[in-house]
């Protein structure tokens, strides 16, 4: 077998491993799959009717490309929990005493996590479609909206699976758990920074998240938040960039730190 | 088929490994014993290519660990502290998924996985997910697991610690199973019962050092003479049977006196002769070579002993040596 194919065959398994795993527990499936749905719902009604749609227009189609943004986002944590898990019971130890291609064990991870990702886009599509929200561009348009989604993902599973590896420990998790609430706020995935305190709103306005939500809005042809700065006037580059960013930073720092792992 | 030179490993300023040596022949069982934080596990971990070593050499299986990892991890299983299984999963869904990993294929990793299963007595329970079972099925499991490419060379990373008796029990027959099949073992351990039962050899170590290196029998000669043991059945006369019959009061509450014997039988009668004058009734006289408890006490030259008495497995000496008597097939 060359190189390659081994990497390849042992991701392919990593991956099955997890999807084995789904098989075993629907019961955590659905929970992970329905929770951002309750988020939406619970914003659509609860929260919703107090909001203001800045510029006017349905709150349900300003807050779903919000909420498709954020839970890409957070995102984060699921690939952290399930990589510490494997490190704090002694799953990748075993791993990394067999002769399997070392990247395969990552590879495998972000693997099944875009799968899960994309089960959890299409379910969070119908809930937004299910409460009134509505797509007004063409195909192609929703599909990049879709793509742009996807690469936020993916930025974060990069991402987490750093994180995971430095913290090591589950325990780890839960501080990450509680920052990745104010981080996913401080952005435009509810409302309008503009109505954030100055300097809270800046933050805001250059959070990765705001720019995939506002870029995901730009798309699909639902209302934006009004902004004259320079972020609110270019959301799908910076939807572009900022996820590049994030890769170039945490892809190598990643498999660094399994390198080193050991030493 | 070990092959250990003056390894160091240090963490900041803690030396962990400090200069051991350690030498394991081809299909044999050895046993590294000593108290938490001597290293063993750090020793493990090097030998199975997850930590490099600070500087020394370490050779498994002809392959450097630091140079030829991949080779080395051809031709080891490694069972850990932890059982390093999926609790989500079957125990069948784990061993395939490690088959695959080992490139059996699908059909061949289903059919090795069936076959181990049945090796190691989990045929029924094999397709329930592993989070319902006890711990030495776990155990086992991860045994299986780390037996799917035949590995020369075994490391068991105190394999029962946590465990209770029969869990115990039940690794103990597994691993027995293996050294009659050739394979060489190396198990780290805190219990000397358990080295004595299971290894050929036994390396003693203490911070990172190897302090001595044996059989289970020469160790115990080295640690001196045989020890008589005396059940004293009023404990008030604790004191007075000590005196009569020249030993000490080991064990207060299990009313235990202790003496040396070194000329075994001569001292037995002697004992027996010094109780029955003073009028001391006891319950229990016994002959018996040193414990491998009083063998480590002796080689360190302090109490720390190898294992906290309240993380010990069962009741020691006497007690746990009788009840695995009744586990020893051989």
């Amino acid at each position: 077998m060359t190189p390659y194919a081994r990497v390849w065959t042992d991701s392919l398994t990593m991956t099955r491993r997890g999807l084995a795993h789904w098989a075993r527990q629907p019961g955590q499936v659905a929970t992970a799959l329905l929770f951002p749905v309750m988020l939406l719902v619970m914003f659509a009604y609860l929260i919703g009717g107090g909001i203001s749609v800045p510029g006017g227009g349905d709150y349900q189609d300003f807050l779903v490309p919000g909420m498709l943004a954020l839970t890409m986002a957070f995102g984060l944590e699921s690939t952290m929990v399930a990589l510490t898990q494997d490190i704090d019971r002694g799953i990748l130890d075993r791993f990394r005493s067999m002769p399997i291609a070392p990247s395969s064990f990552l590879i495998g991870r972000s693997l099944l996590d875009m799968l899960s990702s994309a089960a959890g886009l299409l379910v969070m599509l119908g809930a937004g479609l299910a409460i009134g929200w509505r797509w007004h561009g063409g195909p192609a348009q929703a599909l990049a909206a879709v793509g742009l989604l996807l690469l936020l993902r993916f930025a974060m599973l990069w991402a987490g699976i750093w994180l995971g590896l430095v913290a090591g420990r589950p325990e780890m998790v839960q501080t990450v758990q509680m920052l990745v609430w104010p981080v996913g706020f401080l952005s435009s995935a509810f409302t309008s920074p503009a109505t954030m305190p100055g300097w809270l709103g800046a933050i805001a306005e250059w959070n990765p998240m705001s720019a995939t939500a506002g870029a995901v809005r730009e798309l699909f042809g639902n209302p934006a938040w009004q902004g004259t700065s320079w972020p609110a006037g270019h959301p799908v580059l910076l939807a572009v960039l900022w996820p590049l960013l994030l890769l170039a930073l945490a892809v190598p720092a990643a498999l660094r730190r399994y390198r080193v792992l050991g030493r | 088929m070990i092959r250990v030179r003056d390894l160091v490993r240090t963490f900041g300023t803690h030396r962990a490994l400090d200069g051991l040596d350690l030498t394991v022949a081809e299909g044999t069982v050895h046993a590294v014993l000593g108290p938490n934080g001597a290293g063993k596990t750090t020793a493990v971990r090097i030998l199975t290519t997850l930590l490099r070593p600070t500087a020394g050499l370490a050779e498994v299986a002809g392959h450097d660990v630091g140079r030829a990892p991949d080779e080395v991890r051809r031709r080891i299983g490694l069972v850990g502290q932890h059982a390093a299984l999926d609790e989500g999963l079957s125990g069948r869904q784990n061993l395939e998924l490690f088959g695959r990993l080992h490139h059996l294929g699908g059909p061949g990793a289903a059919r090795r996985a069936a076959g181990l299963l049945a090796e190691f007595s989990l045929e029924d329970t094999g397709d329930r997910p592993v989070r319902t079972y006890s711990g030495g099925m776990r155990r086992r499991l991860d045994l299986a697991a780390s037996l799917i490419t035949h590995p020369k060379v075994l490391f068991l990373d105190e394999p029962t610690t946590g465990l209770d008796p029969r869990g115990r029990a039940e690794v103990w027959q597994a691993v027995r199973r293996l050294t009659g099949a050739g394979t060489t073992v190396l198990l780290t351990t805190q219990y000397l019962e358990e080295a004595d039962q299971l290894a050929h050899r036994i390396s003693v170590i203490d911070r990172g050092r190897c302090i001595a290196d044996g059989t289970a029998d020469s160790l115990k000669t080295r640690a001196g003479a045989d020890r008589i043991d005396i059940v004293v059945r009023d404990p008030a006369q604790l004191d007075r049977a000590a005196a009569v019959v020249g030993g000490t009061v080991t064990d207060a509450d299990r009313r235990l006196v202790s003496r040396a014997a070194p000329d075994r039988l001569a001292a037995l009668t002697a004992t027996v002769t010094a109780l029955t004058a003073a009028d001391v009734e006891a319950q229990d006289v016994a002959l018996r070579r040193p414990t491998l408890d009083e063998v480590f006490l002796t080689l360190t030259g302090n109490g720390a002993g190898p294992a906290a008495p309240a993380d010990r497995p069962g009741p020691t000496d006497s007690d746990s040596a009788s009840d695995t008597e009744t586990e020893t097939p051989a």
